[in-house]
């Protein structure tokens, strides 16, 4: 069966060994990838499931316990578009954080940053018509890891998405404009300078909610598809 | 308004705490969707566990029953523990639960989606409760060998690596338009192999062995 495919991936996407980011080095292949023809296993991916699937979507992380978590209250929202300049409609966006400490709900984060009992750090939304998302949460702080000398990850937001087909899926990090941190982190920097600048989010003093809470924005582009079905592959 | 940005946005790894983010109670049931099959309820406290706690009720799907486990090795063979492993596939019939798969002729049954998550565990081991799945057509007029998507995400995985998994008591190996494109050598880092009354799939990332992984 002839299938639409997907667009392969970019030339400038992350390497799987960054040996700058130490655990990537026991942890990714020396063996080419085997690459192979898009089939309606790659093409296809789970619809508009998401609440049958996973649950309803949690849109406020600053709502999911008895108070309110302390920290800057901020609203990240965007576009999830593909690289044809698409939008991609009704596709579910996961996220996860630290709190305004830096600390993670996490059994394995043990650093010394006080916990927040109103806080956990997980929301899930699903895009609308336009590609469009949009969720409330607190300003993630900036966290000490075990890789290098005096190493901090940068403030971000993990971002989860799966897109139309098992070939679109995307798992990336939103990091916050102006942060010093962003120019040494070895993670970020495992993408190529102006691949990396894709995941800085901008602030947005139109989604800025007076009184309220600061807006950031962040668009995020997943791998697009050809348009017409391509015979005969590989 | 600014032009769309049109450049793919770039992976980043999941890191060591994605265990309250992605996987949803009862992510590795992809038959039935109960219980807390895929979590890690051992990593986060008490009332911080949000992921898949007022899902809809869901039926049990149809077909074979097949349990598939194993272990993520990394170089120095050591399982590791903070991996999360994802799988998409066709149903008994061999339909994607999908708007993409145009043959309507072929039933959807209501109950199975076809995707799941599992984390490894404190032993480094995953774990899916699935329905064996159909053959799925292939590239022009061929017909592919029951098979399972897979999906590698961790700490120390800076995107994701894609693999499959067959069966080994499955004849249509033989016919597979994918398992031919992989030198014979290394085509039985693909194979899951019955181990009891489960089937047992490892995947090396790295060394002897390593698993064959796939640039889709």
């Amino acid at each position: 069966m002839d299938v639409i495919t997907y667009n392969r991936e970019a030339a400038d996407q992350t390497p799987s060994l960054h040996p700058p980011y130490g655990s990537s080095v026991a942890r990714s292949p020396r063996q080419p990838l085997v690459r192979i023809p898009q089939t309606l296993t790659e093409t296809t991916g789970p619809g508009a499931v998401w609440d049958r699937l996973m649950g309803p979507a949690m849109q406020d992380l600053t709502t999911q316990h008895k108070g309110e978590p302390i920290g800057q209250r901020i609203i990240v929202s965007g576009r999830v578009l593909d690289d044809d300049g698409r939008p991609v409609p009704h596709t579910v966006v996961e996220v996860w954080q630290a709190n305004a400490a830096g600390r993670y709900i996490h059994a394995r984060d043990q650093w010394d940053a006080p916990l927040d009992p109103n806080f956990t750090g997980v929301g899930r939304v699903v895009t609308d018509e336009q590609g469009r998302y949009r969720f409330i949460s607190i300003k993630p702080g900036a966290y000490p890891w075990r890789n290098h000398k005096n190493a901090w990850r940068p403030e971000h937001i993990h971002f989860s998405l799966l897109g139309p087909a098992f070939a679109t899926r995307l798992v990336t990090q939103m990091y916050f404009p102006g942060d010093p941190l962003i120019p040494i982190d070895p993670i970020a920097n495992a993408a190529p300078p102006e691949a990396r600048d894709r995941m800085v989010s901008r602030f947005d003093i139109e989604t800025t909610q007076e009184g309220f809470a600061l807006g950031y924005v962040f668009d995020i582009v997943l791998r697009g598809r050809g348009a017409t079905p391509f015979e005969g592959q590989p | 308004m600014t032009a769309p940005p049109c450049k793919q946005t770039p992976w980043q790894t999941v890191g060591p705490y994605f265990h309250y983010g992605l996987p949803w109670k009862g992510a590795a049931d992809l038959v039935a969707g109960e219980g807390e099959l895929g979590a890690r309820l051992d990593l986060i406290p008490e009332g911080h566990y949000l992921l898949g706690a007022d899902r809809a009720e869901r039926g049990v799907a149809a077909g074979e029953v097949v349990e598939i486990c194993g272990s993520v090795f990394d170089s120095d063979g050591n399982a590791i523990d903070d991996a999360l492993i994802e799988i998409w596939q066709a149903n008994p019939e061999g339909r994607y639960a999908s708007d993409a798969d145009p043959r309507a002729h072929l039933v959807v049954d209501p109950n199975f989606i076809g995707f799941g998550r599992c984390s490894t565990g404190p032993d480094g081991v995953f774990r899916f409760r699935t329905l064996r799945p159909g053959r799925a057509p292939g590239p022009g007029n061929s017909l592919q060998a029951p098979h399972i998507a897979v999906g590698v995400l961790g700490r120390g995985l800076l995107k994701r690596l894609v693999t499959r998994i067959y069966f080994e008591d499955e004849t249509s190996n033989a016919d597979d338009p994918i398992l031919a494109l992989v030198p014979e050598t290394r085509r039985s880092t693909l194979i899951a192999r019955r181990d009891g009354a489960a089937w047992r799939f490892d995947i090396r990332l790295q060394g002897e062995a390593e698993t064959v992984f796939f640039d889709i």
